[in-house]
Formats: C-alpha cells, structure tokens, sequence
C-alpha cells in the first residue's frame, strides 16, 4: 500500500484536541479522557441513552420502553447480535412516540398508558423505562410514573436516567447499573459464600460467547449464574447476590456495578478478558486460582490444554501469514482495545494506533504500558485524526465499529468489525481462530491487489 | 385494542418510520461541498450516521452541537458557534446545514438568529452559506425533514435571476442508482437541467485516490440559485403536503411552473414523467427508451402470471409507497397492505382515487408501527413483502419473504445500487418482485402438493404425523 497517496493530510488541529492525543516515548504528560467531546469535531461518540440501551438491551424478558421521541428508538432497534436462549421480547423496541403536545404538556400520562398497554399484551415481569433528552427537558417523573406501574400491576417497572445530555456514553453505563441493581435482591450471604458459583459481568452473549465461557466455567466445576447481562432475565438477575465471585470482562460498563455489588454484598470482583488465546488461558487460570481448589485448578489445566490443541495451531498457521502488519485499533471501550493489542501481538501484528471512545485513565495506562514506542494513543476521535493517523502510522487494517468501516474501506485498508452486531463470536479459544481468520479475510483479500494498481498500468 | 386506544395509541412497537433530522441529513449530502451538523447532545448526530453509513457503506460525517447540561442551562449559542468554528476548520465545507433536535427546540434554541449573528461575528468566510431547518424530532418523520431541508436549501439558495431554459429536477429519498438513472434520461432528451439534490456520486463514491473529506459531486450551489429562473420544476414529490414542497415554493415566489409527478416508477408513472419531457422539449421519444418501455412491456407480459399470486404488504415512505402501488397494481401483484409510518398525507386519497375500478381488499395503515403491519399482513394473507429492511420480521416470524426496497437496508449490501425507477429500473425491480415469488413457491410446492392431494388422501382427511 502506497500510505502518502491515499490522502491529503490535513492541517486542522482543533483546539482543545491536543490533550486527547498522545504518542508514546514523545510527550511526559498524561492523556485526558473521559471528558465532554468538543463541539463540531465530529466525535465518534454516541449518548448517554446509547450507553445504557446497550448494556440493558441483552436482558430476554424486559420490556424496553424508551420514553421519547421515535428516532431513539428506532435507531437501537435491534442492532445487536446478542442471541437469547428463551424470550425473544429484548428484540423489540417499543417507545412512547411523543409528539409535540406531549411536550408542551407532558408525557407522563402517555408513559402510563403506554405501560398499561404493554403489559396487558405481554404480560411481562420486568419493564425497563428509558429516559430521553427530551424527558429531561420537560421533566416527566419517571421515577413517581414507575413507581405508580409497579403499584398497579405487580411487576418490576424501572427507570432508567439516560437523558441524552447529561455526560456521555459510559454515564449511560452507570444509569444502566443502577437499574441492574434496583433489581438484585438480597440474600442469605452466609450459604452462598461457598458455593463454586459466579457471575459473569460485561458480557452481552453476542454470537453465543456468554455460553462459550459458560461451558468452560462448567468444565472447570464452577457454574455461572447469570451474566450481565447476555441472555439474563429478569428472575436469573435477581439472585445475582447468590454468587460467591464476580468476573468482570467489559470493565468500562461493568465495574462500576462490580464494587457497588461489592459493597452492598461483599461480593469479591476480578477482572477477565477471553479475547485472545493467552488473554483467556490467563483469565480462566485465574478464576480457578480464586477458588484455590486443587481439582478445579487441575480442571482448569486440562481445560486449556485441550482447547490450545484444538485452535492453537490454526492461530500460529495465520500468524505465519501475518506477521509484520500493522494494526490501528479504535474501539467503545479500554478493556476491548487492551485485549486486541495482547490479541494481535498473538498473530504478529503491531499496533500503531489506538484509541477508545470511553476509555478511563488507568485504562490508557494500561495501553500506554503494552504498546511500542511511537504508537499514537487518542481518546474520543473523529475521522479526521483517524484518517490522519492510520495513514501516517501505515496501518493495514483498522478494528472498529460501524461507522468506522467505510472510512477504512475508502483509505484502502482492511477492516475488522469489533462491535455489537457481528454474528460471529470472538471470544473464548474459538473465538481467537474466528478473529485470525478474519484478520487473515481482510488483510490477505486479493481486492486490495487493484487498489494499489492504476488501470492503465494494466496486470 | 379497542378502537380507541387504536385511533390514539401510547405505543410504538418497532418502528417503521425515523425522525426529522435524519431525512434532513440526506439532501445536504446531495450538495456541492456540503457539511450538516446538528444542535443537538452527541448522540443524535452518531445514530443517524451509523443509520445512513450501514446503508451506503459510505463514511458519513456529521457533526454534532455536543450539547450538555451546561447548555441546556444556558443555551447552547456558544456550543453550536464553536461547532461551527470546528467543523470550518476540518472540512472547509461551502455550505453547512444547521439542524435542531428535540433537546434544542425544546430548550427554545433560536438557530436562525445565531447563525446570522456567527457569520457577522466571524466576518471573513467567503461565500459559505449556513442553511438552518427546524427538525424537532417529535415534529414529523425523517421523511417530513427531508422535504422540510430540501424547501429550505433552495428558499436560501435560489435568488432573483434572469429566466434560462433549465429545468429543475427535485427528487425524494431515492437510490443513488435511481438518481443516476433520472439523469441519464435527461440526458437522452438532450435537456440542460439542475437535479437537487444530487447524491448519487456523494453517497455511492467510486474507490479512488486520494480520499476527500468531502466526496467530489452533488448539486452546485450557483445552480440551485438560478433555479429560480427555470423554464420549469419537474418534482417527483406528489404526496408532498404544500406547505413542504420546493416545487410549490418555486411556484408560488418565482412563478416556475411546476410538473409534480410521481417517482417514475412503472409502466404509467414513468410514461407521466416522459411526456412531460417530451411536452418541455418539443422531442419525440428517443428510441433508445422506445426499445426500453418495449423491453418492460415484454417483462410484463413474460411475468403476469407469476406476479399473479402475490399478495404484497408495501411499507416505507409515502411517496416511495405510492409508486409502488402502482407498479404492482399494473402488474396483478395485489397490494393488500399498504402502510407508512409518516402521516401519509396525500398519498391514500390519491391511491383511493386510483382504485375506483380495483375491487379487492386493502388495508391502508397511516402512522403505522410493524406490529400493526405484522397484525395486518397476516389477517391478508400476504405472500411478499416490499420496503426497507426494518420489516425483516416479516420474514423471520412470519416466513413472509422481504423485496428490500428504499432506505435503510442494513441487512444487505448494495442498497445504494437499487435500480427501481424508469422502464429499465423498473424491469429490474419487477424481476426481483417475480423471482422472489418464484423462488418461494419453488421452495414448497412438491412438499405441499405431497401433503395436500397425496397425503390427506392416504389418510383421509388426517394429516400425516410423521411429515410434519
């Protein structure tokens, strides 16, 4: 690839912007993150109801009801890959549709009603109520309108405080949390202490992955007894406090509920990743190192052995294809991309660019300690660094989201798709061949033999 | 549900429209060097880009007013001016459009006036134009915002000038492809003419070298300010409520006489749109599209029988809609729910109209969500579906087999290659309707027949437990 043809650098710093970004071994001071994205940069951010819509979406049996007006719920209509192993109603998206007399007079009638509606026809055990900017604004009580629901019908109806505007897309996380715990009960700690039972936090069970790990967990003699939030439901999530461990994977989302379960239930948390070979030997290792039961530790072993024989080979044959590329990484959150850097290590891939919409400082310390000299590290990026970046560094592939991808495409480089939609699991022993080999699909496609050629020049 | 509840519903369950300043992002793409950014929280701008990119496959910046608390609380003047600010330095656009959301009406954000007051501020920036359109989202739907950007656009743009024989083309949400092939038909016509808006080389790029910030294309600002001066405006926009329509707006401030036809789109509507051209130039047909309408009246009749045993449930934008309906009226390809998530407007007396001589049933669903269209394709008895790629539940839940059609399709690629209009794009969509109908007989019929003369039969009556 030719990278100083592909684009014309631009030369537009915006102000403000320099503190986001850093290149490792150049600059002393630290990254800022974590902060309001900048007016008119283009962010790649979405809001706070975006945060906790999709943390809260892979809960089965909930009703989603977005308090709001149509678009925020038909732009998070079932976009995500998380599969379900009973109810289907998560796939909905239902929404009170305000229009404007109900915001110069107040939606908290139509909310009510709306209620009332849904679980006459669903008859449901859980309704999650989900703020909207414009909820807010007008200040409808949703808290006094859900309260009222639970009166009246008996079932969990709980607000979530996701106005759009008030932080950004990890406050989603938080007001997601928050309704997770409204709906754990408390239990007797004492029996359950010693069970070999855990939760699985951050882990939406897209392409099936909460049951890959499920099944390794139950291998090693340790059950899983309920994720947050793949395929959970309104009654698995409510004996979340029985689990004597919790393992957390996506941390951006989830830790923030791990302590708080810690101190109301003085559940323990560690912290897991099972993107990548070593990432989930390590992680598992841990896990049975927490119990410190011999036989589980020696499950564990086995366990690992026989999953590095089935799919480590096929991962060290793409490496072999691979080595030498360089890799621009730019993901939601930092457990993700600390993950991918150990992961493209695994297939001789270096990173030269990395960055997160909502990463958290010990997060990027992280990153800034596993990547070489020279890697730019950047917080909540637009195309135009980007673009910028990838070109500079002469990334061959990119790993994003959506709407990162037709950039990468356009720029000519290849592109792996880290997100909420993909249909394919990445995680866990399996998932690690699945992502060599769409490395491998990408980087070594022969399309990009015709974009570095001009026609004329002919084959 | 009770009537009722039915007339005034407090639900949506997934949602067959999106909302206003979605449709109004799209016509900006269609312009020379154009950038949108919307006043709004972060949010708004990132959904509706992920929405439109997953469609094209195109990068799709927009930016955003990244309005917080703050600014809710003090107005969000300085947010959007620096945004401004931002978005000029990385783009160097010529004409931005300004865009309000639910969060900036509401909070009573007056963007006309701030705009103005930036471009005094600020002094030295050339001839870039700042188009503002008011798009609360829970004012109208992404179609009503379309519209609403394109009115405004040109009201902006357009100034006094001297007549010439231009002729303005206004097009609605279609295909890149679609507008491609509306050009190319001009073009046959030999007719100098403005498109607007123009995204059929913005939205549908070619891979090439370097990469543009901006894609190269789109309709160019000076031509949308003569358009004012137009022998005549050719808008396909018949469901259009007045109060919306660029067409009547050139009509009723520049006198530009209007021809507001439907999406040429089947047999009829495309001929409507050709004799206008042939009556704006005084041609004949060329022969080129002679041969074209032939080749279509051949498929036609190559097909009816086949389009024959659709029964079809046709959702999406109205005017989208409507052409459709008469495409497949044309064809025995019996509509039996036709549904819009938008108020439809004009769009059902005008199919109402249409069908004095029809005698089969349609259900017509206004506002409609998929649950009602779900409800109502299977008290049909629907065998086809024909919209965008939210109805794919269609297909899921209820075996009904999906023609994609119109905007958004996500679930496959090439939604921006979708031929539908002229007798060529009508052809090609006519095929799509016949071979999904074919491919989903073919898939059952053995099975079926077996089971219906050959097994009932054997069992009298009884179905046979082990087939099932």
């Amino acid at each position: 690839m030719i990278a100083m043809k592909a684009t014309i650098l631009p030369d537009a710093a915006i102000e403000g912007r320099e503190d986001f970004i850093r290149t490792k071994g150049k600059q002393k001071s630290r990254l800022k993150c974590d902060a309001d994205s900048i007016a008119g940069c283009v962010s790649q951010r979405a809001c706070v109801y975006c945060g906790a819509r999709v943390v809260l979406n892979p809960v089965t049996d909930a009703i989603h009801l977005v308090h709001g007006p149509i678009g925020c719920a038909s732009y998070t209509w079932d976009i995500r890959g998380s599969l379900s192993s009973g109810s289907e109603l998560y796939r909905f998206s239902f929404s009170t549709d305000l229009k404007e007399e109900d915001v110069i007079f107040g939606g908290e009638k139509k909310l009510a009603r709306a209620i009332d509606e849904l679980v006459l026809k669903y008859n449901p055990k859980l309704v999650f109520v989900y703020a909207t900017c414009i909820v807010g604004v007008i200040g409808d009580d949703l808290e006094a309108v859900c309260k009222a629901a639970v009166r009246k019908h008996g079932i969990e109806v709980i607000p979530v405080q996701s106005s759009g505007f008030a932080g950004n897309k990890a406050a989603g996380y938080r007001a997601a949390c928050d309704a997770l715990l409204r709906l754990i009960g408390p239990v007797n700690r004492k029996e359950t202490k010693k069970s070999k039972c855990i939760n699985f936090l951050g882990d939406f069970n897209l392409a099936g992955e909460v049951w890959i790990i499920s099944n390794y967990l139950r291998q090693m003699g340790i059950d899983v007894n309920v994720a947050f939030t793949g395929d959970s439901s309104c009654e698995t999530l409510k004996t979340a406090a029985r689990a004597s461990l919790n393992i957390v994977q996506c941390a951006g989302s989830m830790i923030y509920l791990a302590e708080k379960m810690e101190e109301i239930y003085n559940i323990p948390y560690i912290n897991v990743s099972f993107l990548g070979l070593e990432d989930a030997a390590e992680s598992l290792r841990k896990i049975a190192g927490f119990f410190g039961d011999l036989k589980i530790i020696r499950k564990t072993e086995l366990l690992i052995e026989k999953e590095l024989i089935a799919f480590g080979g096929e991962v060290q044959s793409y490496r072999e294809k691979l080595q030498g590329k360089k890799a621009a990484i730019y993901v939601g959150g930092g457990f993700k991309a600390i993950s991918l850097v150990k992961q493209f290590r695994e297939i001789g891939i270096d990173v030269v660019m990395i960055g997160t919409q909502t990463g958290r400082q010990e997060e990027y310390e992280t990153i800034n300690e596993l990547v070489d000299e020279g890697t730019v590290i950047l917080d909540d990026a637009n195309p135009a660094e980007l673009e910028k970046f990838m070109v500079e560094k002469g990334a061959h592939l990119l790993v994003g989201g959506v709407k990162e991808r037709p950039l990468a495409y356009k720029l000519g480089i290849a592109f792996i798709d880290h997100n909420h939609d993909r249909k394919h699991p990445l995680s866990g022993f399996v998932g690690a061949v699945n992502f060599a080999r769409e490395v491998y699909s990408t980087v070594c496609s022969p399309v990009w033999k015709y974009t570095t050629e001009t026609w004329d020049l002919g084959r | 549900m009770d009537k009722e509840t039915e007339n005034c519903r407090n639900v949506n369950e997934n949602p067959c429209n999106m909302c206003m300043p979605m449709g109004a992002i799209l016509p900006f793409k269609g312009l020379e060097r154009s950038m949108v950014i919307i006043h709004g929280s972060q949010g708004c701008s990132t959904y509706m880009r992920r929405h439109i990119a997953e469609h094209f496959n195109e990068p799709i910046d927009v930016a955003s007013s990244s309005l917080n608390e703050k600014g809710i609380i003090y107005g969000g003047e300085a947010n959007l001016k620096k945004g401004l600010d931002n978005l000029i330095k990385l783009y160097n656009p010529g004409l931005i459009g300004v865009l309000t959301t639910c969060l900036s009406e509401t909070i009573g954000e007056d963007v006309e006036r701030v705009t103005l007051e930036y471009l005094n501020e600020r002094g030295q920036l050339g001839d870039l134009a700042l188009v503002t359109v008011s798009t609360p989202g829970y004012g109208g739907t992404h179609t009503d915002g379309y519209s609403r950007a394109v009115q405004r656009i040109i009201a902006r743009l357009a100034k006094n000038t001297k007549k010439h024989s231009r002729i303005n083309v206004i097009v609605p949400n279609l295909s890149p492809a679609d507008i491609r092939e509306i050009k190319r038909i001009m073009h046959l016509f030999k007719i100098e003419f403005t498109l607007c808006p123009d995204f059929s080389d913005t939205l549908d790029r070619p891979f090439e070298r370097p990469y543009k910030k901006i894609p190269e294309g789109g309709t160019r600002l000076t031509d949308i300010a003569k358009m004012s001066g137009a022998s005549a405006t050719i808008q396909m926009g018949i469901t259009v409520d007045d109060s919306i329509s660029p067409g009547r707006y050139l009509a009723s401030e520049f006198g530009v006489p209007l021809y507001n036809l439907p999406v040429p789109m089947g047999l009829e509507n495309t001929d409507l749109f050709i004799n206008v051209l042939k009556k704006l130039t005084g041609d004949t047909v060329p022969e080129s599209l002679e041969q074209e309408r032939g080749r279509l009246l051949d498929c036609m009749i190559d097909s009816h029988k086949y389009n024959f045993q659709g029964r079809s449930v046709i959702f999406g934008e109205p005017e989208n809609v409507y052409a459709i309906v008469k495409t497949c009226l044309e064809n025995g390809i019996y509509p039996v729910v036709v549904a819009t998530g938008s108020k439809s407007g004009k769009m059902t007396s005008l199919l109402k109209n249409e069908l004095n001589d029809y005698r089969g049933e349609i259900q017509f669903l206004d506002e409609a969500d998929f649950s009602q269209i779900r409800e109502e394709s299977i008290r049909m008895d629907a065998n086809i579906a024909i919209g965008h790629s939210d109805g794919r539940f269609l297909t899921e839940r209820e075996g009904i087999p999906l023609v994609r059609h119109g905007f958004p399709i996500h679930d496959r690629v090439g939604g921006q290659r979708l031929l539908s209009v002229g007798y060529v794009g009508t052809t090609m969509f006519l095929d799509r309707i016949t071979n999904t109908l074919l491919e989903n007989k073919y898939k059952s019929y053995r099975k079926s027949m077996y089971q219906k003369f050959y097994k009932s039969a054997e069992n009298s009556g009884s179905v046979a437990a082990g087939l099932r």
